[in-house]
């Protein structure tokens, strides 16, 4: 378990002032100077021994994702671009930082930008979040009143801080349909190659990372990439902010090491699954996009990148799905299916006409008005989104039903033959 | 050029590298299946038919969004493995085909599109026929209104966004969109408005299934019935390829035919939807005026009228012009029956052009129609290209979104479809340039490639042959031709005059000018013969299919009308023979870069309509100077004679002749009309030619659009 001492967001819970004194209180904005001193070379360095992976879901290591960016800047400014459009159903980690830890932010996009050599960054924050914006714009305000951010700052780097809203749409949640919405156009995943460090914002070098990954780093920085590689386990280091909710007594959001078994997750922070573990029906480990995990294999699960990916699911943004026995596990997952099939942008074919596809056939299973070889169609259907499309959301739109088919088969063929018995009388 | 090795289907290729996988597999001889790529238009890559598998990649790859560069060799340094045909690869694409097909109407025996269907053949490789296994409802789609031009069935549409991409790309009349998302996603005009574009039907050939079809075409024909002949047209100078189909006597449709030189592939509306003209208000026999009312008549009886006439008229008092759609045979044909009659009051400037004959370079368009996409500066002079030639106007637009040629527009302010410099409508303005005191002339001083384009509006104008001798010496001066030294020493050439009709080339190159009458005095043009005619020193005029100047003021004349259409010409006929459309006759046409093309015979002519030429050599016998051709063969070798490069048909037009005495020789130096503002020489795109006013479907866009040319939005 995590002590309190290796807590980056101490103020998650809103217990105190999420203003700069607040901040500052808690040991942000302490000579960030020293931190810029190092140069770039040095902070990309940092980040990349400290092995922090991406914390928007995909877990690449962000120190290498920065290091991709050219080395100099040339007729092209560099841009950051932080995604704050956090719309994976059962994820709320970025919304609490927003709300009471937004100078970690702040802080984090000067860092960063300064390691990419961006005198520009770009936050894209969620359309629903309002008083998200809110408060990171006060914080926003503060810093550039304080001279720690904008131009001549106290740090040295020229730096602006913008704050953009988007309009809700889940797709734009991906880093190039995030790039074309910040563009003023129409929220679609571009074609990749060429990547966002070579072609990004308005054509220029630009690296996309999530509200955490971002927030993360002046303390890394400041602490030094052997306290976070020491937290967690080899590869999946540091601490992670995981989002449980679901059939659990205290739905939460708590920071925590990587790699903590699932089953002390939930038992220490949030009070445990609703009528006891034995009571636990299955868990989502990360976010909708991830096939869901039956409780034989949650008894004994570690909560990191590599551990679920053992067991063919995701850590995904962290937002643990906790459904009891009373769960229709079948309507859980064609809910999401509809979800995917409304947020699907329409550009390219297997999604477009794959997700409400799927949609229908679950839609049917839940009643068990289908026939078991349509089991097999809609697994096969799956098969035929996924990594055929031209982002990640036809994967996310499949694996949830991949999953449920590969765990609750008997589940499904026993509502078809129910559903068969009541038609026949 | 960087070139990488690939090996596809085995086989080891060495492409460039910045060609897309596609094209490179193409050029290993794979075959790759596509609905959402074209090569004119940006790569969308989002219908996925084009998957591929890369070997060693985790997912099946779009070649069409992959370019050669991007694949890199394997791990172990070995070349990368590319295969189209592989179960993998297949497995993928049918995937894909179900995805397409399963929202898709499959009404293909009802449909428009059917036997021509990119979707419907594809489906023959990858279409799991033998069994289907979508059991829900299919999406249906509400149809949109897009002019009168395209028709909509939007429930076959697979949203593979070629129309959107070649509105906004090509067209530069951003009207068509994607609106909704997800399965909802809709193609639309958004408000359900016309698609206020001249080329708009060039997205029925770009859609790969029957969402978009032609309207006027519609459930007309099927592509088998159809005789299809390749041949030139003639709506406008550009003389851009077509393919003319036709059922019987009747054609049904004109598609573009691929040029790179000249129009890529595609096509003005004009040039695609004015053939329901050609079966209405034709001259199908011929006809003599008695007592005031055109009585039907024989060919006998209107060749003996016509000699009769003749016989009683002095060769000054006649006079010949010709048309905007005749084709070099007839032009020569009346040329050499009027040199016989010693006519000398010849023309071919129905518009009162002040260009004069003489070297090629002078009248020509001759940075060529590709060369404008080397050009990084252009001066319009009245000219408006959007509607005087919509396809250059589409390959300036191209030049634009590759380079941002800078373009400046000397005549009513037109949305050009790109940006240009508005420099008002004051003549004035071009003395400006010319003595360098105008901004702009600083701008074509420093351009590499800077181009003129001289268009009607500016060289009919009664100070036509000033405007000639101004732009002349800007293009001197600014270096768009000769001396050495200059830009144009690498072959460049930048001035160009744009011409409106198809003919006029043709006739400027075999001389069909006013020529010397035999007491040395010079013969008549347009404007003289009509102030003649009115006068009473003109007693017969010979039209060939002139229907575009005024020939209501012709008095009493005795007029010969020659043409296809009952137009202006043949209202005020005394006797009417009738010819044959651009399409019922095999025939020559120069379009305005100087390049000789040939259009072939798709019909017959209707009724007693003959092939122009055989009418006019018929009349020579009757008037007693036949003309020494029996048969086109010969005929085309005497035009050869004429003007030698009427045998490179098709070839390329050099322009090398940058002498002084060359480029002195344009125009006139003279006083500028400064009173008069330029003007538009097109008031009404859609109707310029008999062909297109008889045509419903022309008339139909002329209501829709009755206000084309608007002003740019400030």
């Amino acid at each position: 378990m995590l002590a309190d001492k290796d807590r980056i967001f101490t103020n998650l819970y809103g217990f105190e002032s999420p203003g700069l004194e607040g901040a500052r209180k808690r040991g942000q904005w302490d000579n960030t100077k020293a931190i810029i001193d190092l140069g770039p070379e040095t902070i990309v360095d940092i980040m990349k021994k400290s092995g922090l992976r991406g914390r928007g879901g995909a877990g690449f290591p962000t120190g290498l994702k920065w290091s991709f960016m050219p080395k100099e800047v040339k007729e092209r400014p560099h841009y950051l671009v932080v995604n704050a459009d956090e719309s994976e159903p059962g994820t709320c980690k970025d919304r609490d930082i927003l709300r009471n830890d937004p100078h970690t932010l702040v802080e984090g996009c000067l860092v960063a930008s300064f390691a990419m050599r961006a005198h520009a960054c770009y936050v894209y924050l969620r359309g629903e979040f309002i008083h998200e914006r809110e408060a990171l714009q006060r914080a926003v305000d503060e810093a550039y009143a304080a001279k720690l951010i904008g131009k001549n700052n106290i740090h040295g780097w020229d730096f602006d801080l913008y704050v953009h809203h988007g309009a809700g749409a889940y797709i734009c949640g991906e880093e190039t349909a995030l790039l074309e919405s910040l563009e003023g156009k129409k929220g679609q995943p571009r074609l990749k190659p060429p990547f966002p460090a070579n072609m990004g914002l308005y054509g220029c070098p630009t690296t996309v990372n999530n509200v955490e990954s971002i927030a993360v780093a002046p303390t890394i920085l400041r602490r030094g990439a052997d306290w976070f590689a020491g937290i967690g386990r080899p590869n999946n280091t540091g601490t992670k902010l995981f989002c449980i909710s679901g059939h659990v007594n205290k739905p939460c959001n708590v920071e925590e090491e990587m790699g903590i078994p699932l089953r002390e997750l939930i038992e220490k922070h949030c009070g445990g699954v609703r009528g006891g573990w034995a009571n636990l029906l299955a868990v989502i480990p990360g976010g909708a996009s991830v096939p869901l995990l039956p409780k034989h294999i949650c008894d004994e699960q570690l909560m990191d990148f590599d551990s679920l990916k053992a067991v063919q699911s995701g850590l995904g943004t962290a937002a643990v799905i906790v459904m009891d026995k009373s769960t229709d596990v079948i309507k859980a997952i064609q809910r999401l299916s509809y979800f995917y099939k409304h947020e699907s942008c329409g550009q390219c074919t297997p999604c477009r006409e794959g997700t409400g596809w799927m949609w229908r056939v679950m839609t049917r299973m839940v009643k068990g008005d289908a026939k078991v070889a349509e089991i097999d169609l809609l697994h096969e259907v799956t098969k035929q989104i996924e990594g055929h499309t031209i982002c990640a959301l036809g994967d996310a739109a499949a694996w949830p039903i991949q999953g449920l088919i590969k765990h609750f088969r008997p589940e499904i063929e026993k509502r078809i033959a129910e559903f068969s018995k009541v038609a026949a009388e | 050029m960087a070139t990488r090795k690939l090996i596809v289907d085995g086989k080891e290729i060495e492409a460039e590298e910045t060609i897309t996988l596609l094209q490179a597999c193409e050029q290993a001889g794979a075959e790759i299946p596509r609905f959402c790529y074209h090569e004119r238009l940006s790569v969308a890559g989002n219908c996925r038919m084009c998957l591929v598998e890369w070997v060693g990649s985790p997912k099946p790859q779009a070649s069409c969004a992959l370019q050669v560069k991007d694949i890199f060799p394997n791990k172990d340094g070995t070349t990368a493995k590319i295969n189209t045909t592989s179960p993998y690869a297949r497995k993928a694409r049918e995937g894909v085909m179900e995805f397409l097909l399963i929202n898709h109407p499959l009404d293909c025996p009802i449909c428009d599109q059917g036997g021509e269907c990119d979707l419907q053949d594809q489906a023959m490789g990858y279409g799991r026929a033998a069994f289907h296994r979508f059991n829900e409802n299919k999406r249906a789609v509400e149809d949109k209104y897009m002019g009168p031009l395209v028709k909509t069935i939007m429930t076959r549409c697979i949203a593979c966004t070629r129309c959107v991409r070649f509105a906004t790309e090509v067209a530069g009349v951003p009207d068509l969109g994607a609106t909704g998302r997800g399965e909802d996603v809709e193609i639309t005009t958004y408000l359900e408005k016309a698609f206020a574009s001249e080329l708009s039907g060039n997205v029925v050939d770009l859609c790969p299934v029957g969402a978009l079809t032609s309207k006027p075409y519609a459930f007309n024909a099927r592509p088998w019935e159809l005789k299809k002949t390749e041949s030139v047209d003639v709506m406008d100078a550009q003389g851009c390829n077509i393919r003319v189909d036709t059922r019987g006597p009747q054609v049904m449709r004109v598609l573009p035919r691929l040029n790179e030189e000249v129009n890529e592939e595609w096509i003005s509306d004009k040039a695609r939807h004015a053939c329901d003209g050609l079966s209405r208000q034709r001259l199908d026999r011929p006809y003599i005026r008695v007592n005031g009312k055109l009585k039907p008549a024989s060919w006998a009886e209107a060749f003996a009228a016509i000699a009769a006439k003749v016989k009683s008229t002095s060769p000054d008092k006649m006079a010949a012009v010709v048309g905007d759609l005749a084709a070099a045979e007839d032009i020569k044909a009346l040329k050499d029956l009027m040199t016989a009659l010693r006519v000398t009051n010849l023309d071919c400037r129905q518009d009162g052009a002040k260009i004069k004959g003489g070297p090629r370079e002078t009248y020509l368009f001759n940075s060529s129609i590709a060369g404008v996409e080397a050009a990084d500066a252009i001066l319009l002079v009245g000219a408006n290209p959007r509607h005087e030639a919509p396809v250059l106007n589409a390959r300036i637009r191209k030049a634009w979104l590759a380079s941002g040629v800078k373009v400046a527009n000397l005549g009513p302010a037109v949305d050009l479809t790109y940006p240009a410099e508005q420099l008002g409508t004051d003549i004035n303005t071009l003395a400006a340039i010319a003595n360098g005191s105008h901004p702009f002339a600083k701008v074509l001083s420093a351009a590499k490639r800077p181009m003129i384009i001289l268009g009607s509006a500016a060289i009919t104008r009664s100070d036509g042959a000033a405007v000639l001798a101004l732009a002349a010496r800007i293009a001197g001066d600014t270096g768009m031709i000769g001396p050495p030294g200059s830009h144009a020493e690498g072959g460049w050439n930048g001035f160009n005059i744009l011409h409106t009709a198809a003919s006029r080339v043709g006739a400027l190159d075999l001389g069909f000018l006013p020529g010397v009458s035999a007491d040395g005095s010079g013969g008549r043009d347009v404007a003289g013969i009509v102030q003649g005619a009115q006068k009473g020193e003109i007693e017969l005029i010979y039209l060939l299919g002139a229907d575009e100047f005024e020939v209501d003021r012709l008095g009493r004349v005795f007029v010969i009308y020659q043409g296809s259409h009952g137009d202006a010409g043949a209202h005020h006929a005394d006797v009417i023979l009738p010819g044959a459309a651009y399409t019922e006759k095999d025939g020559l046409y120069v379009n305005f870069e100087g390049r000789v093309q040939r259009g072939r015979r798709a019909a017959f002519p209707p009724g007693e309509a003959k092939e122009d030429w055989t009418i006019l050599r018929a009349l020579s016998d009757v008037l007693g100077v036949k003309l020494p051709y029996d048969n086109r063969a010969q005929l085309v070798a005497a035009i050869i004679k004429d003007a030698a490069h009427f045998a490179d048909v098709g070839g390329a037009p050099i322009h090398a002749d940058t002498s002084a005495a060359t480029w002195g020789g344009i125009g006139q130096t003279g006083a500028l009309d400064t009173a008069t503002p330029l003007t538009a020489f097109i008031g009404d795109f859609y109707m310029t030619n008999p062909v297109a006013r008889a045509s419903e479907t022309m008339a139909n866009c002329s209501r829709e659009f009755a206000n084309p040319t608007k002003l740019v939005a400030e």
